[in-house]
């Protein structure tokens, strides 16, 4: 098995579903040539040609747009979006036609397409480049959004997600694009949709990340664990829309305390729906309230801020010491 | 270069006059006039349909019937149309069942289902945000070797749209076989087509883009015919992408909820129903001899009752059901909204008992 990077493993799994199904195609700007910004889809068009790895002109709208006709004629359309912050233009096409085909054609048109979405913030970047606005699209019925933490699941998630005949957002978390290395399958494989995944079981609490903050709030939680004894139970959502209640709610039952971690504001940031739901259907088992820890309810601030603007090691482990201490 | 407008003129003079217009076979020039007749009789229908409640907001499309129907018999089985919400006509001439437009219009889910066989995608509301699909739709015709044109209805106000320029100059860029064919009737809702663009045409606007506009008389079905079927063989023949801009009018509202008397005038309305598609052909049709009052009478009959009998099939359907509000949105249901599925149906057994059901989120 190869050590490879996140970005790496999105680089894979896109040569493994071209190689598999001759439908799939990739389109987006600079990403031929260029190999995408982040290089995501780097050797891909010499491997398999301009007509499957297509550089469109520069225009969200469009790619998004036009994927929908792809989609829906024949083939499995993989447009790439540079930054989350440029979707915007192609907003409309989402949450308009994407999100809503299959339901306004009673099934007769699907749109299986995967939207590749680089999010998240902290890579220095200008403004625009850095945001974490997931509940845009797990607000709107008929999604399906996903966020891997890690390269094993990145490959996995994208090939499931390029299989689904629904349309997905798939969410890179572009800081840990390269940020370490882990063993990742060749060949084909994925990991199901839908499904969260317990990173590590505990007793005392259930702590809820994804994408990038996924593995700084497992940082924080073996410090807990090392120095204090915590015992805390670690689930990575995965996919954002529909999430796995199930799962979640299995764990704070279990457990009867929670914390939900991430970058995205902290209102009506998916912490709140999850923390919601929880309230709702845990509420005999929660021994506290669920304690939110996100960023502040700001834009994403020039760089010189950033770091101020998403949730630190410090409070994450201040949010964990209050869902442990009320 | 021939420029737009003297196409627009070249256009019209292969089609206007005495002489029956050359290589279309008496039996269409009578088709494009039967359906011309049906959908006026299915429009005006519609309108009353709504004013006595029987069905929800209507969007009419009177004064547009030759657009329609030239872009409808222009089209072959395998293309696929990308209709607005005033192209009813042209979706039924390409398939879809009239029971089905009616039960759309009616706020009806079955009104959403399309017959597999029938290559008419959803209508769009938003405006011009079908014509990217249209050009995506024809590029995977392109990729996949298949020989199928993509062709979208808009309006004039839709060319003021960035998705009008993206589908445009993604369609060129790509050499797509697709056909953008703007009715412009106008006005979008009250704003005249003046505000709209400073542009002398829509049609010149596909020379940024790198193809072929041309502008023809949207109240002579045979233009609209020729023009379209003509830009379908260009681009099943590789030859990329046309966008036609038919000059129409709408002479009714924008839609049920309109008053257009507060942004047009009388004599405008009137100036172009002297210029009536149905009136004109009908005219033609008889000087060709191919037409006469007999004829007439027994089409008025029959276009009365096939309308009647969609209108009937359109009430005669089943009580909607509840369940349907959950159907298609995901190709498997969540957990949650079955959930939300079995909720409702506790709450509709409960009402049904005179009591009321614990609510679940």
């Amino acid at each position: 098995m190869a050590q490879l990077t996140l970005v790496q493993a999105v680089n894979e799994a896109l040569r493994e579903a071209m190689r598999r199904d001759e439908r799939v195609m990739l389109l987006g700007e600079d990403i031929g040539a260029n190999g995408g910004v982040f290089r995501a889809t780097e050797g891909l068009m010499a491997e398999f040609g301009e007509d499957r790895v297509v550089d469109t002109p520069l225009a969200e709208s469009g790619i998004l747009g036009t994927a929908v006709g792809l989609a829906v004629n024949g083939m499995r359309p993989v447009p790439e979006i540079q930054f989350m912050g440029f979707i915007y233009p192609g907003f409309e096409q989402v949450v308009s036609h994407i999100a809503r085909i299959r339901m306004r054609s009673r099934g007769r048109f699907a749109v299986p397409m995967v939207v590749r979405v680089p999010f998240g913030g902290r890579i220095r970047a200008p403004e625009l480049h850095s945001e974490s606005t997931e509940t845009f699209f797990a607000h709107t019925p008929g999604l399906t959004v996903v966020a891997p933490s890690n390269p094993y699941d990145a490959k996995g998630l994208l090939l499931a997600s390029i299989e689904s005949n629904d349309p997905v957002i798939f969410l890179e978390p572009m800081r840990i694009y390269r940020a370490f290395r882990e063993e990742v399958p060749e060949g084909y494989y994925t990991v199901p949709l839908r499904e969260a995944r317990v990173v590590q079981e505990g007793t005392d609490l259930t702590v809820i990340a994804w994408g990038t903050m996924l593995r700084e709030t497992l940082d924080v939680v073996r410090k807990l664990e090392a120095e204090q004894g915590l015992s805390a139970e670690v689930i990575d959502l995965r996919t954002l829309s529909p999430w796995d209640e199930e799962t979640v709610f299995a764990s704070v039952n279990k457990t009867g305390r929670a914390v939900v971690v991430h970058e995205a504001v902290g209102h009506l940031g998916l912490g709140a729906e999850i923390a919601a739901r929880i309230s709702e259907a845990c509420i005999l088992q929660l021994e506290a309230p669920v304690v939110r820890i996100s960023s502040f309810d700001v834009p994403p601030p020039p760089f010189s801020l950033e770091d101020w603007h998403a949730p630190t090691p410090e409070r994450i482990a201040s949010g964990i010491a209050e869902a442990l201490s009320f | 270069m021939v420029k737009p407008a003297e196409r627009v003129v070249q256009a019209a003079a292969a089609s206007t006059g005495h002489e029956k217009p050359a290589g279309i076979p008496d039996a269409l020039l009578v088709e494009m006039y039967r359906q011309m007749v049906l959908i006026r009789r299915f429009d005006r229908r519609c309108i009353g349909l709504q004013r006595a409640g029987r069905i929800g907001t209507y969007a009419p499309m009177e004064g547009q019937e030759a657009c329609q129907v030239g872009v409808g018999l222009a089209l072959r089985p395998q293309d696929f149309l990308f209709p607005t919400y005033r192209d009813s006509g042209a979706m039924m001439l390409h398939g879809m069942p009239m029971d089905k437009v009616l039960l759309f219009w009616n706020g009806r889910v079955e009104g959403y289902e399309i017959p597999e066989a029938v290559n008419v995608f959803p209508v769009a509301v938003p405006i011009a945000t079908q014509l990217p699909h249209a050009a995506g739709a024809a590029w995977a015709a392109k990729l996949r070797g298949v020989d199928q044109v993509a062709v979208a209805l808009f309006g004039d106000g839709a060319s003021s749209e960035g998705d009008f320029h993206t589908a445009m100059n993604f369609a060129g860029v790509f050499h797509v076989p697709a056909v953008f064919v703007c009715q412009n009737n106008q006005y979008a809702i009250s704003v005249p087509y003046r505000r709209q663009t400073a542009s002398e045409t829509i049609a010149q606007k596909a020379e940024a883009y790198g193809f072929e506009g041309i502008r023809i008389d949207g109240c002579d079905v045979i233009a609209v015919y020729r023009a379209v079927q003509a830009a379908i063989e260009k681009a099943a023949a590789g030859g990329g992408p046309t966008l036609v801009e038919a000059l129409t009018y709408r002479y009714g509202a924008h839609t049920t909820s309109d008053d257009p008397t507060k942004y047009r005038k009388p004599e405008e309305v009137e100036e172009w129903r002297a210029r009536d598609p149905i009136a004109k052909l009908g005219g033609q049709l008889r000087e060709w001899g191919l037409w006469d009052d007999e004829a007439e009478e027994q089409l008025q009959q029959e276009v009365d009752s096939q309308v009647s009998t969609a209108i009937a099939a359109m009430e005669s359907i089943e009580p909607v059901n509840p369940d349907d509000l959950f159907l298609h949105i995901y190709e498997t249901p969540t957990p949650r909204l079955l959930k939300q599925r079995d909720a409702l149906r506790a709450e509709l057994a409960a009402k049904a008992q005179g009591g009321i059901a614990p609510w679940r989120s």
